[in-house]
């Protein structure tokens, strides 16, 4: 195999899919878990702490680096993958096959994708870029990231644009967690059985907390 | 049961050749013994437009009894008809109601180009099986049967990919147009058991390539295949291919 058979094979494209996006996965993990300590309700200072390290020091702002571009190679694969897919029947069905025999959001991921997208660009419109604009995208000093969420999230359609971007997330994860290890060929019924149930209690979890963020700030439970 | 008639309408994709555009002719049907199979009912059809002097529907059939593979027909918006498991010509008149509309279309994929009304060009898959579904024997004396052991678990599962009848009815339910629940069986059937153990990893490879040029999608395991699959085939196979392919194309040299 070619290494560029990865970006054009039928199955190399499916590796690049489900790798990146384990790794979008395991990102996940440290963004929630970071955030969640918004919770400690302690003015935002445990928070801060952590948003510090992770904007100041060289370590993480290097790995950010191979982040962008896991979540670059996912969105642009991704897009093509939807493209080429869709052009693989130029005449279609007069009756629809929909739910007969599989799910809407396992068919959906492009247009689940795309909706993760438009919330990422609002995401990085709101927090990222102005924080490392104020850095001079090098090292410099940081923006308050709470004081910033305390500010953008007093808005109600931006904390409910937040909640759908949550609700797509989890639907990509309800169908992306498990078929990301079909694709890297787990066979085994017992690890696919257990896989099943950590991708659904992880679709459900970490969405669910990313979205109790906002409204947390929203709805005044956290100063 | 007993025994009734029952009149339908067909609405059916009819089309001269490859290169015309087809559409949809609408027939009703009438005193339709529910004891007979769907492909009886469209003999029924086609002997009253021959007696008319009309062009009877062209549609693929072999076997009749679910196991050549040949009759593809995507009623009501799922390949093969209502019934699970199952093929066209083994759908019987019994799973439809007095009164009811069947629309009945072709295979629908780039892949499968359609030939005469439903009667799709499936010789893909042929190019396919050529590109690495075989194996290497030797000639001379038949080796004994029970010469190579193979592990139960094993032979069970290659058995039941080997069960695959080549209908592509995978490839008309996938949003994708994957035809990868049939070239996953049809490897996996092979990898499994020490005689496909030679050509193991050039056959997923190869066979991966000639599928990709075919021009069938790729697939996002979204399940639809595994639905229809008159035979079963479990995705377990398609993990399996992917798991095969990635294997070989790490260590080939080019
Ligand atoms: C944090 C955000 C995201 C995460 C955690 C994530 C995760 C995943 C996972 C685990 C898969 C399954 C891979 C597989 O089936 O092998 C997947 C597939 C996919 N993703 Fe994402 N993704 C994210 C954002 C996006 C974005 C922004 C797009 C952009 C348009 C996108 C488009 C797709 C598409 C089209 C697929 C292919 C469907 C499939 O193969 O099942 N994703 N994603
Ligand atoms: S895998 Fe099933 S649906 Fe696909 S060709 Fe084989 S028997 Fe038909
Ligand atoms: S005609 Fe042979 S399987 Fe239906």
């Amino acid at each position: 195999m070619k290494w560029s058979e990865l970006f054009t094979s039928s199955i190399g494209k499916k590796w690049v899919m489900a790798l990146t996006g384990i790794f979008l996965i395991l990102f996940l993990i440290v963004h929630v878990s970071l955030n969640a300590t918004i919770w400690a309700n302690d003015g935002g200072k445990m928070f801060e702490a952590g948003a510090h390290f992770m904007g100041s020091n060289i370590v993480p702002r290097v790995l950010e680096i191979g982040l962008m571009l896991g979540i670059l190679l996912h969105i642009v694969q991704g897009i093509m993958l939807e493209l080429q897919n869709r052009s693989k029947r130029k005449k279609g069905y007069a009756v629809a096959m929909g739910n007969k025999g599989s799910k809407w959001y396992s068919r959906s991921m492009g247009l689940l994708g795309t909706l993760i997208l438009l919330f990422l660009i609002m995401h990085f419109i709101h927090f990222w870029i102005p924080n490392r604009s104020n850095q001079g995208w090098l090292l410099g000093p940081e923006i308050s990231l709470y004081e910033k969420m305390k500010e953008v999230f007093q808005v109600n359609w931006v904390v409910l644009l937040y909640v759908l971007g949550c609700f797509s997330l989890a639907w990509h994860l309800l169908h992306g967690f498990q078929s990301a290890f079909r694709t890297i060929g787990v066979t085994n019924k017992k690890y696919l059985r257990l896989l099943n149930v950590i991708g659904i209690g992880f679709s459900i979890i970490v969405p669910l907390a990313f979205a109790l963020m906002p409204i947390s700030f929203y709805l005044g439970w956290i100063e | 049961m007993e025994h009734s008639m029952i009149n339908l309408t067909l609405k059916i994709w009819r089309q001269k050749n490859a290169a015309t555009p087809g559409k949809f002719e609408t027939y009703p049907v009438k005193n339709i013994s529910i004891e007979m199979s769907f492909l009886e009912m469209i003999d029924v059809l086609n002997e009253e437009l021959i007696s008319d002097g009309k062009d009877p529907i062209a549609f693929d059939h072999d076997c009749r009894e679910g196991i050549c593979g040949a009759c593809s027909m995507y009623i009501n918006g799922r390949p093969h008809g209502p019934w699970h498991a199952n093929t066209t010509c083994q759908l019987h008149m019994r799973a439809y109601k007095d009164g009811d509309t069947i629309v009945i279309e072709p295979w629908r994929a780039n892949a499968f180009p359609v030939i005469k009304d439903l009667v799709v060009d499936r010789t893909a898959f042929d190019r396919i099986i050529q590109a690495g579904g075989y194996i290497s024997v030797n000639t001379g004396n038949a080796v004994d049967a029970n010469a190579m052991p193979v592990e139960r678990d094993n032979a069970e599962s290659a058995f039941a990919a080997a069960a695959c009848i080549g209908c592509g009815a995978c490839v008309a339910a996938c949003k994708n147009s994957s035809a990868l629940l049939f070239v996953s069986a049809k490897v996996s059937h092979l990898a499994l058991l020490p005689q496909g153990g030679p050509e193991r990893k050039s056959r997923a490879m190869s066979m991966v390539a000639q599928m990709d040029k075919e021009g069938f999608g790729s697939c996002t395991n979204t399940g639809a295949c595994e639905a229809v699959c008159p035979k079963e085939i479990s995705i377990e196979n398609i993990a399996r291919l992917n798991r095969e392919y990635m294997m070989a194309g790490a260590v080939s040299d080019k």
